[in-house]
């Protein structure tokens, strides 16, 4: 099943509507790698609101989507994972480290707005502005 | 273990990895009819989708069969996966995290132990491999 | 209760017969208690209150349900069931658990009964030795039995009431409150095992999700002692709530706990700490933005 990839603005949101076979997975990795670049966007956005269970392969694969979308210049994050799936996944020890997360779509898209005007501040010297930071 | 009564097995033969999610998603079906929370129904859907990915990897094919027993006041998932590949040559080093030779995470089976109450695997180099595990669930008293 | 031969229709042993006479001395051994109703409930609750037994209940309590104790005893001796007696026991258990009446007592005082009441029938038949030694036959094990069940009933129910109020001591003990929009705080109080760690973890995330919190302050100020299992839990909690977008600032680690975790190799690095309670809701109120400044002072202009 073709995961469907939206274009909004500089971002990316890819929106997971069901159940993902191995090849699925793989297959929306390389269609978000290869749209990054063709889009120039500055952001990608996963949603697995409709994932009931997350297993290492998943978990693996998104976390390759975060490394090699910041490699093309894009920041990455997460959202909509369920409380009953990121407690599965502690549990697995699968813990998506150095991969932004985020509680929901709106939020997701919050999150990368901050950071594109924190490296935008970077960038023109401004310096550090006050508010909310998360690592 | 005597011979609890026994409802009929489900079974999920691995060819590809279609069939891993079709497993897990049985799987879940027959925690939820089991009567299990949908936390424990989350938790028996990965480790059933690390060993159907295992046998995959590893076995090419083999199957997955599912149960549900009654043990006193406890009900219990079992999960018995099965496959004819070449077999875990040293099963205590698999079972150990970050242990792997597919250049995988290395969570397959430490993980799916990780999940389980019981966890058990018999293997023979060469002949294959049988993985058993099992969840609890202690029956509400009326 | 009578008499099991291999074969019913044996002639030498003639279990019927031996069962009518059980009865019959049974019947015999009713009327008598029920003759002597007066006098032996009084001796029984004056043995109990010799014994220094139910002394958390007054003398008039303790005469009132001897009555009713002896009445139902006397009944299950006569019809040989017991689920009248059953009823009973549990129903007297569930008014005298309340008042702290312990299963020692209990035992005691239906054992005082047993041996008030065969006592006189020692009174009555120790001049025909042979009869009372079938009476006592016929007693004995209906006796037991009585006894038997009054003293299960008494600690079923207390299982009962032990296991109900575990259960609701589980379900306070895990309050998630929001104190600020998207702020919430979990202070855990008490002993914490696996399966409460594990239900705090569930609760903790399903509130994250119902309010969109953002920010988690869970307080151990009230956890007395955390081995590595508990330890590794708070990390998984911690890491769940990250997997939620929420950050977890755990607040009030003491002293002892602190050094258990460095001792035994706990890795709490990924996991934000702050040493008190109020400590975390700066931190957390930083986090989301907030400032809080006094009334009574000007607010400063920008």
């Amino acid at each position: 099943m073709e995961v469907p990839i939206l274009k909004q603005g500089l971002y990316l949101i890819a929106s997971i509507q069901s159940a993902l076979t191995d090849a699925d997975l793989s297959a929306l990795r390389e269609a978000l790698i290869e749209r990054v670049g063709k889009y120039r966007a500055r952001g990608v956005i996963v949603d697995v609101t409709a994932l009931d269970v997350m297993d290492s392969f998943a978990v693996r694969t998104l976390r390759d989507i975060a490394h090699m979308a910041r490699l093309r210049g894009a920041e990455t994050v997460i959202v909509g994972i369920q409380p009953e799936v990121a407690f599965a996944m502690v549990q697995l020890g699968l813990t998506l480290k150095g991969v932004s997360t985020a509680l929901d779509l709106e939020e997701g898209l919050a999150f990368l707005d901050r950071q594109g005007r924190e490296r935008l501040d970077r960038v023109q010297g401004r310096g550090t502005r006050g508010g909310t930071t998360r690592g | 273990m005597g011979a609890p009564p026994v409802a009929e097995e489900l079974l999920v033969a691995i060819t590809s990895d279609v069939d891993v999610v079709s497993a897990r998603q049985k799987g879940r079906e027959l925690a939820a009819e089991a009567g299990f929370s949908s936390g424990d129904q989350t938790v028996i859907a990965a480790a059933i989708s690390e060993i159907a990915r295992n046998i995959l990897m590893y076995a090419k094919r083999g199957e997955i069969a599912l149960r549900i027993v009654m043990n006193g006041d406890l009900d219990g998932l079992i999960v018995v996966a099965r496959d004819q590949g070449p077999g875990i040559p040293d099963v205590t080093r698999a079972l150990q995290d970050g242990y792997s030779t597919s250049g995988g995470l290395g969570l397959g089976l430490p993980g799916a132990r990780r999940l389980m109450d019981d966890f058990d695997v018999v293997s023979i180099p060469g002949k294959g491999t049988t993985v058993t595990m099992k969840k609890w669930r202690r029956r509400h008293a009326s | 209760m009578a008499a099991k031969g291999k074969d019913p229709q044996a002639p030498s042993l003639d279990p019927q017969a031996q069962s009518e006479s059980t009865a019959a001395l049974l019947r015999e051994l009713v009327a008598h208690l029920r003759q002597n109703r007066t006098q032996l409930r009084e001796e029984w609750a004056r043995r109990i209150t010799r014994a220094q037994l139910l002394t958390a209940m007054t003398e008039e309590e303790i005469f009132a349900e001897a009555t009713s104790v002896y009445d139902n005893y006397v009944e299950a001796l006569e019809t040989g069931t017991f689920e009248a007696l059953q009823a009973y026991a549990r129903n007297l258990s569930e008014r005298i658990i309340p008042r702290g009446v312990e299963t020692h007592e209990v035992v005691g005082i239906v054992l005082l009964l047993r041996d008030v009441l065969a006592r006189s029938l020692f009174g009555k038949y120790h001049e025909d030795f042979d009869k009372l030694n079938r009476i006592l036959d016929a007693y004995e094990p209906a006796a037991n039995r009585v006894a038997n069940t009054v003293a299960v009933g008494f600690v079923q129910e207390r299982e009962r009431i032990i296991r109900q109020q575990q259960e609701a001591i589980r379900e306070l003990s895990t309050p998630v409150l929001q104190v600020r929009e998207r702020l919430l705080i979990l202070p855990i109080i008490g002993v914490i095992d696996p399966q409460r760690a594990r239900q705090l973890t569930e609760q903790l995330l399903r509130a994250i999700r119902t309010n969109r919190a953002k920010v988690v302050v869970i307080d151990i100020t009230g956890v007395a002692a955390m081995d590595s299992n508990v330890a590794n839990h708070l990390v998984q909690t911690v890491e769940a709530s990250r997997l939620l977008g929420a950050t977890v600032i755990v607040t009030g680690l003491s002293p002892e706990i602190a050094q258990t975790l460095v001792t035994i190799g706990v890795d709490l690095s990924e996991m934000a700490t702050v040493g008190d309670l109020q400590g975390g809701i700066e931190e957390a109120e930083r986090l989301l933005g907030y400032k809080v400044v006094p009334l009574e002072e000007p607010v400063p202009k920008a």
